[in-house]
């Protein structure tokens, strides 16, 4: 047994490891990043596990759900909103059941550090009827990567590990132990099971409906589902929040205390400890979900249930101790100084030189000839130009999302419609509207920002740049008449501006590559 | 014994390779320890900090409390601001003072550290500079460690070990910038603080300690400026105005 120093990530990493995987499947997003990263580095030396980025979430679980057919285990590793772009292949593998162990690890992200929403995954564990884990700390993560896997293994199905933000970018020691060795090759012979089929999806719905017991079962005997009963105010706790709880608790505190890190919930437990209580505030780094679920539809007779839905803690956000410590009506300590006066924001930008910057400066020059023009655009970087100075985009919604709004926006009759989106995000959601768009011949421009990497989550590996980006265009079947490549770079940009104002005045569907290296990529 | 700790900074300062070296230092020393990290969009020369405890007792919580922050290590004035409410009463701050401006609306200077000098726990020490002198502009982050390993629980030679290990992969030459800058802001500090507890006021200590030869400097010189200044804002002038290099221990020629 050794202790080392990992994030919450990468103790996900080492768990999945140590847990026999033969295979890790991902697309970059914080906070997730570093889960693949971390088995992708420890791989490298044996070389004995696939880790190769996915060009999507889809594609990742797909990819994952194929070698779990083949007898091995796999990790499945995205963002929260990553879920959403998976969640065909992911519900329907509820259905079809697993081979070998197969574990998703999600992180969410309360509080929208890096995100555009805080969707909270758990509903996707209840919507699908699979086991969640919601580990409260490291070593608890590098856990239950193991217990995920045997219990996957088990009960043939896919099982979630939930993280939050907080956990997944915080370090502790953590104490491993040996190494699982990998399955063997055993591909499923069960092919109805993986045939959805109306006449076999009913039969393995039913069959996951069937099993639903025992997974309450076992998250009723849960060891990370612990009730600890003592006075009657309660606390019930979900994930972290427990550890928010006791950082505010005295050791001789008279709180009755619920904690839960294992999914379904265990209904039997839960109403052990509302039984006992008279009050009771839940915390949950998340939606309300727990919180909603013990009061119900028209309350709970008998205990009052405090919570995010009360006004005790704030609807939204991320969870920390000091609004934990407030809901618990506990008084602020003392501090040095106060949260006095207004402090300038440092909010991020883009690296100096970075050629998303001249791309920008280009584009925005190009449509001053238009009044009050607005860009879609996407996720990556480049969405930091929609802050001053360039102000030069105007919608950040999904990966891939540019285009397809630019598009509608043009089928409705708006001019210029103008989508700009990264070279990795183009791979991971703006071919398919691309070719939609091009199709139809949509009065469209869309500007491809190539800067050969993911740049945000700390460039990554791109699927599609350079010339695999080029012959990606043009199997669109666009005119290749309308696709230009430009260098972005302050020497060039009188001419990018005019190769921008002449696309924008063709009617019809045109490409601008604005191609040039990410500087923090070239660093490296 | 518990300690609390927020590292401030803006994306790419190197906030993480100072908590590399504590945490790895409290792992040796067989401590807790809870390091939250902040990665993602902010890393783009964002305000970013790291909040890291370590104990010998248990700890729960990856987030420091309001009210429970012992050390704020910050590698940039402003930053403190952003943080100074979590601070215990009693707790201190070890700061640069070398400005990081990637903003329009960045305070002026002197109101800043003026500001920054109300809190009676407070070391300043121009990270700038003796980077520069370390050799490297870079190593900042390993200045500010220096000047705080005095209020950690480790020796020195507990803290440089990591300093080595962070950077060997870089070769020698960079590990000894890194390790120079560390003594250089371990130094620094003392000094400062030398002064301060001498009595003289923090700006002033901040002015002095800026001036002398980094190289020179060391705490058992400190008493001996406080002595000779004796509180004389003219002989300080005298110092700082003072054409050419001057070492910590020439005090009595401005007595
Ligand atoms: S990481 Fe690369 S793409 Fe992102 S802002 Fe910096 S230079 Fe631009």
């Amino acid at each position: 047994m050794s202790r080392e120093i990992l994030l919450g990530d990468e103790a996900v990493g080492l768990g999945a490891i140590h847990a026999g995987i033969s295979g890790v499947y991902a697309y970059p997003g914080t906070p997730s990043t570093e889960i693949f990263e971390f088995v992708e580095r420890k791989a490298k030396k044996k070389n004995d596990i696939h880790a190769f980025w996915s060009t999507n979430e889809k594609v990742a679980y797909e990819e994952a759900l194929g070698m779990s057919w083949a007898g091995k285990r796999a990790l499945i590793v995205m963002k929260h909103v990553g879920l959403n772009v998976a969640a065909d292949a992911f519900m329907n593998s509820a259905l079809t059941g697993t081979n070998g162990g197969m574990v998703l690890a999600v992180a969410d992200d309360p509080g929208m550090h890096s995100s555009q929403n805080e969707q909270d995954s758990r509903y996707f564990a209840q919507f699908a009827l699979i086991p969640c884990f919601e580990p409260k700390n490291q070593q608890e993560s590098y856990d239950v990567m193991h217990e995920a896997f045997e219990l996957s293994e088990e009960l043939a199905l896919p099982v979630m590990v939930r993280l939050v933000t907080r956990l997944a970018h915080s370090r502790a020691g953590v104490e491993t132990r040996e190494q699982r060795p990998q399955n063997l090759l055993r591909p499923s012979k069960e092919i109805k099971k993986w045939t959805l089929l109306p006449s076999n999806a009913r039969v393995q719905y039913s069959h996951l409906t069937d099993i639903q017991p025992t997974l309450l079962q076992l998250a009723e005997d849960s060891v990370h589902n612990e009730l600890e009963l003592r006075g009657k105010l309660g606390v019930l706790t979900c994930g972290i929040a427990e550890n928010y709880l006791r950082e505010n608790l005295e050791k001789d505190h008279d709180f009755s205390i619920l904690s839960i890190r294992q999914y379904p919930i265990p209904a039997e437990k839960v109403r052990k400890f509302v039984e006992h209580v008279d009050e009771l505030l839940i915390l949950e780094d998340g939606y309300p979900l727990m919180e909603n679920s013990v009061r119900g539809l028209f309350g709970l007779v008998g205990a009052k249930v405090r919570g995010r839905m009360t006004g005790e803690l704030p609807r939204t956000g991320e969870l920390t101790p000091d609004l934990v410590r407030e809901a618990l009506g506990l008084p602020k300590l003392e501090t040095a100084h106060d949260l006095s006066g207004e402090i300038a924001r440092r909010p991020p930008a883009l690296c100096k030189g970075c050629p998303h910057t001249d791309s920008f400066r280009a584009l925005n020059e190009a449509l001053n000839i238009f009044d009050d023009p607005q860009v879609f655009s996407d996720i990556g970087c480049y969405t930091l130009a929609a802050l001053p100075p360039l102000e030069a985009v105007h919608s950040c919604v999904a990966m891939g999302a540019s285009i397809g709004m630019a598009a509608g926006a043009a089928h409705a009759g708006y001019l210029p419609a103008v989508a700009a989106i990264g070279d990795s995000t183009f791979s991971h959601g703006g071919i398919t509207p691309m070719l939609s768009a091009v199709q139809q011949n949509v009065n469209l421009n869309v500007l491809i920002l190539d800067n050969d990497t993911v740049g945000m989550t700390g460039t990554q590996r791109s699927m599609s740049t350079g010339a695999t980006l080029d012959k990606i265009v043009h199997g669109t079947g666009i005119d290749p008449e309308h696709i230009r490549i430009i260098e972005p770079l302050p020497k060039n940009h009188e001419v990018n501006v005019k190769i921008m104002r002449e696309e924008l005045a063709y009617e019809g569907t045109s490409v601008i590559i604005a191609r040039r290296a990410c500087i923090e990529a070239i660093k490296r | 014994m518990e300690k609390n700790i927020i590292l401030a900074g803006v994306g790419g300062q190197g906030i993480l390779s100072i908590a590399y070296v504590i945490d790895n230092a409290a792992l040796d020393a067989g401590f807790n320890f809870r390091q939250a990290e902040v990665h993602g969009m902010a890393q783009r020369g964002g305000a970013v900090q790291s909040n890291l405890r370590y104990s010998d007792g248990e700890l729960h919580s990856d987030i420091i409390p309001q009210g429970l922050c012992d050390l704020i290590v910050a590698v940039e004035p402003l930053e403190v601001m952003r943080y100074w409410h979590y601070l215990r009463p009693d707790g201190w701050v070890v700061t640069s003072v070398t400005p990081y401006v990637n903003i329009p609306d960045y305070p002026e200077m002197e109101g800043l550290l003026a500001e920054l000098s109300t809190l009676p726990n407070m070391v300043m020490v121009d990270t700038g500079r003796l980077a520069k002198a370390a050799g490297n502009l870079r190593s900042q982050n390993m200045v500010i460690v220096g000047a705080a390993s005095n209020r950690l629980n480790f020796t020195e030679d507990q803290l440089l070990k990591h300093v080595d290990g962070l950077f060997a992969r870089k070769g020698e030459k960079i590990v000894a910038v890194n390790r120079r800058a560390f003594s250089l802001g371990r130094q620094t500090g003392a000094f400062y603080r030398g002064l301060v507890d001498g009595g003289m006021s923090a700006l002033n200590a901040l002015k002095l300690s800026t001036k002398l030869n980094p190289e020179s400097l060391a705490v058992k010189h400190a008493p001996t400026w406080v002595e000779a200044l004796d509180g004389d804002e003219a002989k300080l002038t005298a110092v700082l105005e003072h054409d050419g290099e001057v070492n910590a221990d020439a005090a009595s020629a401005f007595g």
